[in-house]
């Protein structure tokens, strides 16, 4: 056979086959239990939140790429859709679907295409929509439910004013108040543990996080209590948006350090401020300020963490 | 326990199709072209001119430079041609072009005595004049390693025969069907280079090979073969000398200065070869693989047949979307197959397009995975970044010329950067400057 033409390029001359669509889809599997199980525990209108959520960033991201005259194929990787669905995870159950609707709105547009779209946005774009809802719609944004809808406190909100400890199995099995994809805590660990062993996230992050608040909600004193190593860090651990924050929003590939100390840094910072917050902050919960200001550190953090070689030899 | 390093990557191994198939001899093809620089170092000057009738194994070419090697007849025949062809390293290299006329006809040949009663000196000399370079892949002369600097001790030499490359089975197979010559090579080596201690790295993925050597070599106390974890790029000779010996190469500094010699198995195993037959080093096993390859396997085949030669006595099933002289991470893709085979060339792949397809480039997400799998623990993104840019201080500053190239960042990419590539590309300009 003759050869008319070869293609020629630099090594490696294999791919893994691996992309942001790939590890989209990924993420989008390791949510789905967690998310399943608010639909059962909440009732429908958490689907139509779900839904509606991925709907409009998707069609943000069109939009948007349609104005800035960016390939339309990007809208196939799939990024759009998970920050669509990790917002709506991140607000209560009863909230309004004109809200999700903005809030997917602001999180592609101000979160993530106003920096020149996926890979340079400094922060997390679910949490800037979130933070952007919680300052203009205060009520809405803390009117927690639990089944059917109905007006709950959250554990965290109810531990500040009663110091009632619920049972450790509702905790970790889903049976609270709280926003739609933090209640399901098992569910949330088994999709961590899925994104660990699919290589799409680190273990770094969300084992440092969260080693860090229990480590510190034990050692401190909340407010009116005065002695040190008192704290309930299993409590801690279970209750509000920890483990969705340090699973799936703190690993966030953009917005969180690249380099392997980094990584660690990021976590501890997180677990830090999020025991401050919850311990002496005016919010009951903190961990996605906490997450916004480490992902506001986290070029400083690659900068002075990047040895000529990462440290080993 | 089997040993490893940190960081790399499981690409497909893709050894199935050519690892149980034995070693053959390939008919020697009519017309040869042998470079006249096939190894790292000074080029050769020609012994021969055009209308010299010169005879197998026949000396055609040497250089007086200390980074060098002599290269010789892999027929006999008549030089017809000295001139300018296409070499695997991608650009053109003076060659003589023989016409074989099937007589095999040797120059009168003198095998070495025992190794016993050889000096160090003299083993080393001997291995310069049978021409031996690293036949792994790297081409560096044999001959040169065995004498370290000033102030350089030596106490270890390091047969790779980890053989991490998808696809490739050459040095499975030597190891396999050629054992006693690996030992004997080794014992060569371990002499040449005054070392007592001797190892042969070899992946897992290998059991035959690892327990023949380990039954050829089970008298000599000296010799230890190691069983390595099948990860890429595992016979990378810095992760090599980690895993085997534990020993952490500095940046900048060559594995000498560790005390290690490393050496492919299939250069010791030519080094026992020549020693043992006078014949210096004018054929070596390459891997003939990949999709369009019609019947694929390990040849045994002159140095100097042509790739063309090559596949056309194997058949082509489709023409190749790519040809690649070495295996498909490190290996560099052809431009045409009129290239000669070198005695570094390891393997041909014809690899179609579903098998390496070019994938278009994207921007940074900022993932990590090349940080994760680097085996020099570098942050392969932000030097290409900084490369892309032209930005080659800041490129050298966060460690470039440490890299090795193993393509593993490149491979793990999922927005298929070619990270690999602006490496490179900081790095000849990084050492353009040096110079």
């Amino acid at each position: 056979m003759e050869i008319k033409r070869l293609a020629v390029s630099s090594s490696p001359h294999l791919h893994s086959g691996d992309s942001v669509q790939s590890a989209m889809l990924h993420v989008l599997i390791a949510l789905a239990p967690a998310a399943a199980f608010a639909v059962y525990h909440f009732g429908l209108h958490v689907l139509f939140v779900l839904l509606t959520g991925m709907a409009v960033a998707i069609a943000a991201e069109a939009l948007i790429l349609r104005l800035v005259k960016k390939p339309m194929t990007a809208i196939r990787d799939g990024s759009a859709a998970v920050t669509g669905l990790l917002l709506a995870m991140n607000l209560p159950a009863g909230i309004p679907l004109w809200t999700i609707t903005i809030g997917a709105g602001l999180a592609i547009g101000i979160g993530k295409h106003v920096f020149g779209g996926l890979g340079h946005n400094p922060f997390n774009p679910a949490l800037v929509a979130r933070a952007i809802l919680l300052v203009s719609w205060p009520e809405r944004m803390t009117a927690w439910v639990g089944p059917m809808l109905i007006s709950a406190a959250t554990p965290l909100s109810e531990f500040r004013t009663s110091r009632i400890v619920p049972a450790y199995g509702d905790l970790l099995f889903g049976f609270k108040a709280g926003s739609i994809g933090e209640i399901a805590v098992f569910l949330l660990l088994l999709g961590g543990a899925y994104l660990i062993y699919r290589r799409i996230i680190d273990w770094k992050i969300p084992v440092s996080f969260i080693g860090t608040v229990a480590l510190l909600t034990y050692i401190l004193p909340a407010r009116e209590q005065s002695s040190y190593f008192a704290g309930n860090p299993l409590f801690h651990v279970l209750s509000g948006g920890l483990v969705l924050g340090a699973f799936f929003m703190a690993t966030d590939w953009t917005t969180s350090p690249v380099t392997k100390r980094g990584r660690v840094i990021m976590g501890v910072g997180c677990g830090i401020l999020t025991s401050v917050i919850r311990l002496y902050g005016g919010m009951p919960e903190g961990v996605s300020y906490a997450i916004l200001i480490m992902n506001g550190l986290t070029p400083l953090i690659d900068r002075y963490t990047l040895g000529s070689r990462s440290g080993a030899r | 326990m089997v040993k490893s390093f940190p960081g790399g990557i499981h690409p497909p191994y893709r050894k199935e199709a050519t690892s149980a198939l034995a070693i053959e001899r390939m008919n020697p093809p009519k017309t040869v072209a042998i470079p006249l620089q096939q190894h790292i170092g000074s080029r050769c000057d020609p012994l021969v001119a055009v209308g010299d009738r010169v005879l197998m194994g026949q000396k055609i070419g040497d250089s007086s430079a200390p980074i060098s090697a002599p290269v010789h007849s892999s027929v006999s025949g008549k030089v017809t041609a000295i001139e300018q062809r296409p070499h695997p390293n991608g650009r053109t290299v003076l060659s003589v072009v023989i016409a074989n006329d099937f007589q095999d006809e040797m120059v009168a040949l003198m095998p070495a005595p025992k190794l016993e009663q050889l000096t160090a000196e003299q083993l080393t000399a001997l291995i310069r004049e049978a021409g031996i370079v690293g036949m792994g892949g790297g081409g560096f002369p044999t001959h040169a390693k065995l004498k370290p600097p000033q102030g350089v001790v030596l106490d270890a030499v390091l047969l790779n025969g980890a053989e991490c490359e998808p696809y490739l089975t050459t040095d499975h197979r030597v190891m396999l069907e050629w054992s006693a010559d690996v030992v004997y090579g080794l014992r060569c080596l371990m002499k040449a280079a005054r070392v007592e201690k001797g190892y042969i790295g070899i992946e897992v993925n290998k059991p035959d090979a690892i327990e023949a050597l380990k039954a050829e070599a089970k008298d000599y106390s000296s010799i230890e073969i190691v069983s390595l974890a099948v990860k890429y790029p595992q016979g990378a000779e810095i992760q090599l000398i980690d895993a085997c010996l534990g020993r952490k190469v500095p940046s900048g500094k060559l594995p000498l200065h560790v005390g290690v010699v490393v050496n492919n198995v299939h250069t010791a195993q030519a080094v026992a070869k020549s020693l043992r037959t006078g014949v210096p080093s004018i054929e070596r096993v390459i891997t003939v693989a990949g999709n369009c390859m019609e019947r694929p396997g390990n040849l045994l085949v002159r140095v100097g047949t042509t790739f063309a030669d090559i596949l056309a006595d194997r058949g082509l099933k489709c023409e190749p979307y790519k040809l690649i002289s070495g295996g498909p991470m490190m290996g560099i893709a052809m431009y045409s197959a009129d290239v000669a085979v070198c005695k570094c060339t390891s393997g041909i792949l014809a690899l179609s397009k579903d098998e390496a397809t070019y994938r278009i480039p994207g921007n940074c997400v900022r993932c990590a995975k090349c940080v994760d799998v680097c085996p020099m623990l570098l942050h392969p993104t932000f030097i290409a970044q900084y490369a892309e840019r032209g930005m080659m201080e800041r490129a050298e500053e966060y460690g470039a010329v440490d890299c090795r190239e193993c393509g593993a960042c490149t491979y793990v990419c999922p927005v298929n950067l070619p990270l690999t590539q602006h490496i490179r590309l900081a790095k000849s300009d990084i050492y353009a400057k040096r110079k």
